[in-house]
């Protein structure tokens, strides 16, 4: 397993002009990470829909790279949209899932057949035009460069250390985020995308 | 003795309304019922169809497109509706961007005998969502489709359209 940090470390040198969407527990890392505040995007969450929301947000803006740090829990609640990511194709695409194989933030408890689930095989076998499954950050900073030249939709699955949280919610330490409303506030602006 | 329907929403009119409000994606589980009004989007160059899985995704999918500057519309069932609650309150509502949503109103019928729970449970839903919606049964009403996209830009809210009859004359 690899640390989340070191995903993001190593994403961040190939980044480019992505605009990216980190989600999850581990997903806060980024914006350690980060040197484009303007095109990390905060999308919010319902029950795996960010996934669905980076997928609108591809399709919608087909001449800029979109890179989602998606999480297994998350992709769990709605695997459907494998499919209906694959369905539409959108080249600009790329899914990099962090999996840390448990629901961190409610004590650790396993996802479904943590340890046995294929998820870059369920998205190739969606239709994906690419999938690839990492459990070693020197094969990841290896093949990254090339990932994010690869038409898409490409996934990519990665074994990460969880932080898992068991302080009850009052207590824990809040890592400062950017609002919802102010990460598309800042990425319309950098677009030049008009408030309706 | 059968009582018919006088007339019936056609798909050309709501294909019309979309195009008249500047639609550009339809993202869509689309159904048996439905399936000329498929058919008859996938012809226009100026919308694209955006398929989903499960109706949840379709808010998902539509926020990101009101991001990136785009219109969509959201074409379900109502019982998808239902089952796209908490989609509806984190992707929508709390997002606090436009959204028309066209929804099927499966099990009403004009004469008040309701015997599908779909149709029971689909108003209340929406007042549970603070959800304005308008009622379109014929081509006669469709005015109240550019009503509902005109008080979701205002409003910055989600409007619903319900089809009520569930799109009889939609199939040829």
């Amino acid at each position: 397993m690899i640390q989340s940090q070191d995903v993001f470390r190593v994403f961040q040198e190939h980044r480019g002009d992505a605009i990216v969407i980190p989600t999850g527990t581990s997903g806060r890392h980024w914006r350690e990470f980060s040197t484009n505040e303007n095109r990390d995007l905060n999308m919010g969450g319902a029950m795996g829909q960010t996934t669905s929301a980076a997928l609108g947000l591809a399709l919608g803006l087909p001449d800029e790279k979109v890179v989602l740090f998606d999480s297994e829990g998350a992709l769990l609640m709605n695997l459907g949209i494998l499919a209906t990511i694959a369905g539409k194709q959108p080249e600009n695409f790329c899914h990099i899932l962090l999996d840390n194989e448990c629901y961190a933030t409610t004590g650790g408890q396993p996802v479904p057949n943590a340890q046995d689930i294929n998820y870059a095989g369920m998205a190739k076998e969606s239709g994906y035009t690419s999938a690839y499954s990492f459990d070693d950050l020197e094969e990841f900073a290896t093949n990254v460069e090339q990932i994010m030249r690869e038409t898409g939709p490409v996934f990519v699955a990665i074994k990460v250390v969880p932080e898992i949280e068991n302080e009850p919610i009052g207590m824990r330490v809040r890592v400062p985020t950017r609002s919802r409303a102010e990460t598309i506030r800042d990425l319309q602006t950098e677009l030049g995308i008009g408030a309706d | 003795m059968v009582q018919e329907q006088a007339a019936v929403l056609s798909p050309e009119a709501l294909v019309e309304e979309f195009q008249k409000n500047g639609v550009t994606h339809v993202v869509t589980i689309p159904d048996s019922e439905t399936n000329y009004l498929y058919e008859l989007m996938k012809e226009e160059p100026w919308l694209d169809i955006v398929p989903a899985s499960r109706e949840g995704e379709t808010f998902g999918v539509a926020l990101g497109l009101l991001v990136a500057g785009k219109t969509p519309v959201v074409l379900i069932q109502n019982t998808g509706m239902m089952e796209s609650g908490d989609s509806i309150r984190g992707m929508v509502l709390d997002a606090g961007f436009p959204l028309v949503m066209v929804v099927g109103y499966r099990g009403w019928n004009r004469h008040g005998v309701i015997t599908d729970s779909a149709a029971t449970y689909t108003e209340p839903f929406l007042n549970a969502f603070r959800i304005n919606y308008y009622l379109v049964e014929q081509d006669a009403d469709s005015t109240r489709i550019t009503t509902a996209f005109e008080e979701a830009r205002a409003t910055k809210r989600p409007v619903a359209i319900l089809v009520g009859d569930e799109y009889h004359g939609f199939n040829r």
